[in-house]
């Protein structure tokens, strides 16, 4: 019920470009336990990002410069698949990511970014290598642009890359809009439904009434 | 026109259309548990709103509640505030919780179907991933997130999009040895884990007809690890059996109405699906996992691959991470494989059923010294059960430990861990880095699998075993 509006970031993208990243890994369930959706970020990806020590790990290619703390994440296909866990969200957001470019996204995943303010932007995988050799090429001054209002991504060389984004998503994004708020203008046409469903299926209301 | 059986569930449930492919959908039940319930319905008084409609609505602490014999809600202290937290706001709302230790508790999507708090043709959603599981009884079920949650709490809706509808037919007479995990796992490895995204599955074909109601919970539970929200199984004998005379399934007239309802639900034989795919039963061995995603599974009797033979640079590397993490060579037999630790239970394999499977398989042997093995039943029911026919005597008297009701090591949110690098044989769903603990390595399989692997130490071939 916290959501940040977004209109454009820029940044260098991160090369993450794994598969299946899962939201176990992005954020272990043992934080959730314990942790607040504001205190995440530190545990973002913490079995790759740190050392057994807790220093900095500079094999995870987002602890390495320029690419720390940018907004775009660039990963491969069914990022954020398994767990149904929004916390993977805060992390992500609380490591400063608002953007993140993939093939595929894990269904549940997909939609809690948008809940959050978070894109999820949907790229063929060639197209997401390519910014991320172009990326690569100039690492210190290569920046990457989302621009949700206009559905495109600009890659480093200034390609302007268009991306789908569903309608009622993009404006709620856009304007911050809560969900609850929304849905609640439809209050007459839930009340008919159940009215009409009480009729039709009363067996699905007394069995627990 | 045909129509699936999915199509029929949704366009029962549209409260109005969205556009764009966008329905608001009405939510016939919801369940909660300890890990996000709490929070989600506090969030929902904090925003100004009541929970919708509660009477339809049911919780359970599941998640971070210790499994650890004569437990109580201390037991865990971190989990012992999400519990806290669970019980209050169920009782300010007027939701039905079923507490440590009663009637009712247990894994969330264990309780569900065998409450007969789902149904068929109902609509579900829960915070929790593996929902999908509820299908089996021909639920449409799915997961959500926090956010989703609070909305569904507070509207009984959530605005989703129709996803696409992918058919899974496995034909033909089930071989010695292969359980629904098995063929499960097997339509994973062969489809990928992210095969179902976008879509809700439907399995059907002549082996998931013969199959049990638990079973087909087993099969719908992993439709998550194939990147599908939502699975179902067509309810038929089998399900009207199962749910008949259970807690909160309808009685009497109301039973007649329902059972003309659900009789009506099964996709029509010309019913088109957005994909469509057959799998032969006589093409499934007992399965176990190599690696770290669900799709990396193999017949029981393969080896670990070797990444100079994957189809590409990207699988090769993210083949030989997952090596390195399991401490697998390039092209070694899993049979043979020292194992560690052995868990039995979550909500995909802890039902009686799956705990008879198991129990099976001792045959008054005894699990090797250097192993620990748990059995967690599902719920309280289950346990009840399955102490009255006196399986924990023959989990107990082969070496294995017979714990309380919960999530324990499928989720390690409750205090409980594989420790690192121990090798663990697994009856749950995920092999994720770090799932059962920091470290730890899972091989996912089944039940009887998951037994035997006690008993010898190693992986072995349940089937000469």
């Amino acid at each position: 019920m916290a959501m940040q509006s977004f209109t454009t970031v820029t940044g260098p993208a991160i090369p993450l470009m794994a598969a299946n990243v899962d939201t176990d890994v992005i954020i272990p369930i043992q934080r959730l336990v314990g942790t607040g959706r504001d205190g995440l970020g530190p545990y973002a990806f913490e079995r790759l990002r740190y050392n057994k020590d807790g220093s900095d790990n500079p094999d995870f290619i987002p602890n390495r410069e320029p690419y720390r703390g940018s907004p775009i994440l660039l990963a491969a296909e069914n990022f954020g698949c398994g767990s149904s866990r929004e916390g993977a969200v805060w992390a992500l957001m609380g490591m400063g990511v608002r953007c993140v470019i993939a093939p595929s996204f894990g269904d549940i995943f997909f939609a809690n970014c948008f809940q959050n303010g978070l894109l999820p932007v949907r790229l063929p995988i060639e197209e997401i290598r390519r910014i991320a050799e172009e990326t690569g090429a100039s690492p210190g001054n290569a920046r990457t642009t989302v621009d949700l209002a206009r559905q495109v991504v600009v890659t480093p060389t200034g390609r302007e890359i268009p991306f789908q984004v569903d309608g009622r998503k993009k404006e709620a994004m856009l304007q911050g809009l809560d969900d609850i708020a929304m849905t609640l203008k439809q209050a007459d046409a839930i009340a008919a439904w159940k009215a009409r469903d009480q009729a039709a299926r009363g067996w699905a209301w007394e069995s627990v009434a | 026109m045909p129509s699936t059986m999915f199509d029929r569930i949704w366009d029962q449930h549209v409260v109005a259309d969205l556009g764009e492919g966008w329905s608001l959908l009405y939510l016939d039940r919801i369940l909660v548990h300890d890990l996000s319930g709490g929070r989600a319905m506090q969030e929902v008084a904090e925003a100004g709103y009541k929970v919708a409609e509660p009477r339809h609505v049911f919780a359970t602490p599941d998640h971070a509640v210790s499994s650890a014999p004569g437990r109580t809600a201390e037991t865990f202290p971190v989990g012992a505030k999400l519990l806290k937290s669970l019980r209050a706001r169920c009782a300010a709302e007027g939701v039905r919780m079923f507490d440590l230790g009663q009637r009712g508790n247990g894994i969330v999507h264990v309780v569900a179907p065998e409450m007969a708090i789902v149904l068929p043709g109902l609509t579900l959603a829960c915070g929790d991933s593996h929902t999908c599981t509820n299908g089996g009884v021909g639920a449409m079920a799915f997961g959500i997130g926090a956010s989703e949650l609070s909305h569904a709490l507070a509207t009984q809706t959530l605005p989703q999009r129709r996803p696409g509808t992918f058919r899974i037919r496995f034909e033909g007479a089930r071989p010695a040895g292969v359980t629904a995990k098995d063929m499960i796992l097997a339509a994973i490895g062969r489809f990928s884990a992210a095969a179902g995204t976008g879509m809700a599955i439907e399995y059907a074909g002549s082996a998931v007809r013969a199959m049990s109601l638990e079973e087909r919970l087993t099969l719908c539970n992993l439709s998550i690890e194939m990147g599908a929200k939502v699975g179902m199984v067509a309810p038929d004998d089998t399900t009207f059996e199962y749910l008949a005379g259970r807690d909160f399934a309808p009685k009497g007239r109301a039973w007649e109405a329902a059972l003309a309802d659900w009789r009506r639900l099964p996709s029509d034989a010309e019913a088109r699906f957005t994909r469509d795919e057959v799998i032969e039963m006589a093409s499934i061995a007992p399965q176990i996992t190599w690696g770290t995603s669900p799709e990396q599974v193999t017949a029981v009797t393969g080896h670990a691959p070797r990444p100079e033979e994957a189809p590409d640079a990207a699988r090769a590397r993210n083949w030989q991470a997952a090596l390195d993490y399991m401490g697998l060579a390039p092209g070694q037999p899993l049979i043979g494989t020292k194992v560690d630790w052995v868990f039995i239970g979550s909500c995909t394999n802890s039902r009686v059923s799956d705990l008879r499977a198991a129990a099976e398989v001792l045959r008054g042997r005894k699990r090797a010294e250097h192993v620990t093995a748990w059995v967690v039943p599902g719920s309280e029911k289950v346990k009840a059960e399955a102490e009255a026919e006196g399986l924990h005597h023959r989990f107990l008297e082969a070496g294995f430990e017979w714990r309380e009701p919960g999530c324990a090591l499928c989720v390690s949110a409750n205090g409980e861990a594989v420790p690192p690098g121990a090798r663990c044989v697994s009856t749950s769903n995920r092999n994720f880095v770090g799932r059962q603990g920091t470290g730890a390595r899972t091989h996912l399989a089944s039940p009887a699998m998951a037994a035997a692997a006690a008993l010898a130490g190693t992986i072995v071939d349940v089937r000469n075993f």
